[in-house]
């Protein structure tokens, strides 16, 4: 066995522990450890990545019992992809949290931090449904504790909205694994797919049920409309980095939907089938309408960022509707650069914040701030990015969705609605963009009241307690780059997404891989 | 007893969606915890009811129950106790450095903001 696999589940845990049980009060200390932690599992993810890469699927076998008795680890092409795509993601967060000054300003973000990262990775790698539950858990409770890191009334209320919402989510897990363990007598991923396929189409009733059931748990981790509520506001008021590491845990609701409707309900099986490409597709639609909009009527730019980040959940969405490999590599594309673009964007309105004092993220015409230049540059790319203009990847990636839906069923309406839209979010951020870095503040006019939550309460239009600007201003301009990379690396980066979905889409590998893994 | 189950796990569930939708902390959170009895109940039975059953391998016994399904439960309690107790810290946070305990945020609250 390959016990690489569990590392970047198990150290993030015992670096968390261990920061927050002997230097709880040691920041540098807590930072050596974290971003050294993020490092090693960066360069451990990629080495798993290389051995995914040619097209062997590996099982970690937790306590050597065999599937479907224990629970197993995966690794795969897919999750190997978004493993790095989480530790590069992190290491950015983690650098910019150092730089911005944001782990000063309440406690253990560190170890909260790689609480949250075990969590993610092991759903990521999990091939078993119930563990894939408990991970849920554990980067949920994590993802609570950094919600409301920093404090404040405001992102308490928001917190607590964002607990409640998901809370319900997980009692409908729960619900959907005892309705599919009911049906099957089974948890493990690939044994799952073994006995439902053989269960005949017109006693497939519950399997039905619990299909549904769990499209709907991970349609809220992926904020697909209509259960996208809890996120603007929890995006908008969590802290900068958090937002920002958030931009990948809605991919962990886009991933479980990968996984489960490709491995247990795939698209041959005639029990959901026509059940669940349609429906997603709908609600991706209405997912990318609304975000667009949103973006346009946005108060301020925490909402705008928000709502950009539903938007581009809806282009993955459609894309993965589509269940055929080219739509769902087109799906992993666009996944990697919203996570990227999304994470970009989150971080430039957190500059922009931070340095317009008490004007912070509101829609009104201020002064020149600090860095005006630079800050602009930013949100310009980020704003090219997300509302996918050329040259950068979100351009690349809604040229690839549209080219490898060009034969699905409602094919005009699609591209209809992800043109059109791409329009409205040009707009809503041009409008934003020129009001808030070419309007002069009206001579005389008053500062706005200093908003709570604001890291700037003097008032003063160029306060920032920065400790390590060029670090963040780096960490952020690295993002940038990341994503102009993905769009001029993406025939490399299309060829592997393209093989990771062939693996995809024939899952007998997997299944044979993981029930003779001795 | 299955109908008694089932109208145990459907009366927990109907009155915890009921009092979720108060939309008032105190009441959430006993809602939630009413459906994690409900989600319990029910992983608990998906395993099919039986009485006097040993989980155990023992010589010469022929008929068992299913023991992953409580196995789940376990950790599903554990899991839904811990949340319990963030939830609270949170709701009593909330309620006491915003004055109100209402889960929705009002349109201005939700414009306001940065």
């Amino acid at each position: 066995m390959n016990h690489w696999i569990i590392v970047p589940v198990v150290l993030p845990a015992i670096l968390a522990s261990v920061m927050v049980l002997s230097m709880r009060n040691e920041l540098t200390l807590q930072r050596i450890f974290s971003v050294t932690g993020a490092l090693a599992v960066l360069g451990i993810t990629i080495g798993l990545g290389m051995q995914a890469a040619s097209g062997q699927i590996q099982v970690y076998e937790l306590g050597n019992w065999p599937a479907p008795f224990g629970i197993v680890l995966v690794l795969d092409r897919l999750s190997a992809l978004m493993a790095i795509l989480t530790a590069f993601l992190a290491v950015a967060v983690l650098l910019y949290a150092m730089g911005t000054g944001w782990d000063t300003r309440g406690k253990h973000f560190h170890p909260l931090m790689h609480f949250q990262l075990m969590g993610i990775f092991g759903a990521f790698l999990t091939g078993d449904a119930f563990n894939l539950f408990v991970f849920f858990e554990v980067l949920l409770i994590a993802s609570y504790g950094l919600m409301i890191h920093a404090g404040g009334t405001m992102r308490l209320r928001a917190g607590l909205q964002y607990v409640v919402y998901n809370l319900l989510g997980s009692t409908l897990f729960l619900f959907a694994l005892g309705t599919l363990y009911g049906v099957t007598g089974t948890l493990n991923m690939a044994d799952l797919a073994v006995r439902i396929g053989e269960i005949p189409a017109d006693e497939a009733g519950l399997v039905r049920v619990g299909a549904i059931l769990l499209l709907l748990v991970f349609s809220i981790k992926a904020a697909l409309l209509p259960l996208h509520f809890w996120l603007p506001e929890t995006y908008a008021r969590a802290p900068a980095p958090v937002a920002a590491l958030f931009a990948i845990m809605t991919k962990v609701g886009a991933y479980a939907i990968i996984r489960v409707f490709t491995l247990i309900f795939g698209p041959d099986l005639s029990a959901t089938a026509s059940l669940i490409g349609p429906v997603v597709n709908v609600a991706a639609l209405l997912t990318l309408t609304v975000g667009m909009i949103g973006i346009l009527g946005a108060q301020n730019l925490g909402r705008l960022a928000a709502f950009a980040a539903i938007a581009s959940m809806g282009t993955l969405l459609i894309a993965v509707a589509g269940f055929t490999p080219e739509a769902t590599s087109a799906a992993l594309y666009y996944t990697m650069h919203s996570t990227l673009g999304g994470a970009l964007l989150f971080m430039t309105v957190d500059l922009v914040r931070e340095y317009r004092g008490a004007w912070a993220g509101s829609l009104l015409p201020g002064p020149r701030m600090a860095h005006h230049g630079m800050i602009a540059t930013l949100f310009f790319g980020a704003a090219i990015a997300t509302a996918g203009l050329p040259p950068l990847s979100g351009f690349v990636g809604k040229l690839i969705v549209l080219d490898a839906l060009r034969d699905a069923p409602q094919a005009a309406l699609i591209w209809a609605v992800v043109l059109g839209t791409s329009l409205i979010a040009v707009l809503g951020f041009a409008q934003a963009g020129s009001t808030v870095f070419w309007k002069p503040a009206p001579v005389g006019a008053p500062a706005p009241e200093p908003q709570e939550g604001t890291t700037a309460p003097s008032g003063l239009p160029q306060a920032s307690t920065h400790p390590a600007p060029a670090l963040a201003f780096s960490v952020v301009f690295g993002l940038l780059f990341a994503v102009a990379g993905l769009a001029a690396l993406a025939g490399p980066v299309t060829g592997y997404l393209a093989q990771t979905s062939a693996q995809l889409f024939a899952p007998d590998a997997y299944i044979t891989a993981v029930m003779a893994a001795r | 007893m299955e109908l008694l189950m089932a109208s145990a796990i459907g009366a927990l569930t109907a009155a915890g969606i009921y009092l979720v939708l108060r939309m008032r902390s105190f009441p959430v959170i006993l809602g939630v915890s009413l459906l994690s009895y409900a989600v319990n109940l029910f992983l608990f039975a998906s395993g099919r009811l039986a009485i006097n059953l040993p989980p155990i391998l023992h010589d010469g016994v022929h008929d068992y129950t299913d023991p992953l399904p409580q196995a789940l439960v376990l950790t599903a309690i554990v899991i839904s106790f811990g949340m319990s107790a963030v939830v609270v810290m949170l709701a009593l946070g909330a309620y006491l450095s915003g004055r109100s305990d209402a889960i929705d945020m009002s349109a201005q609250d939700t414009e306001n903001g940065q």
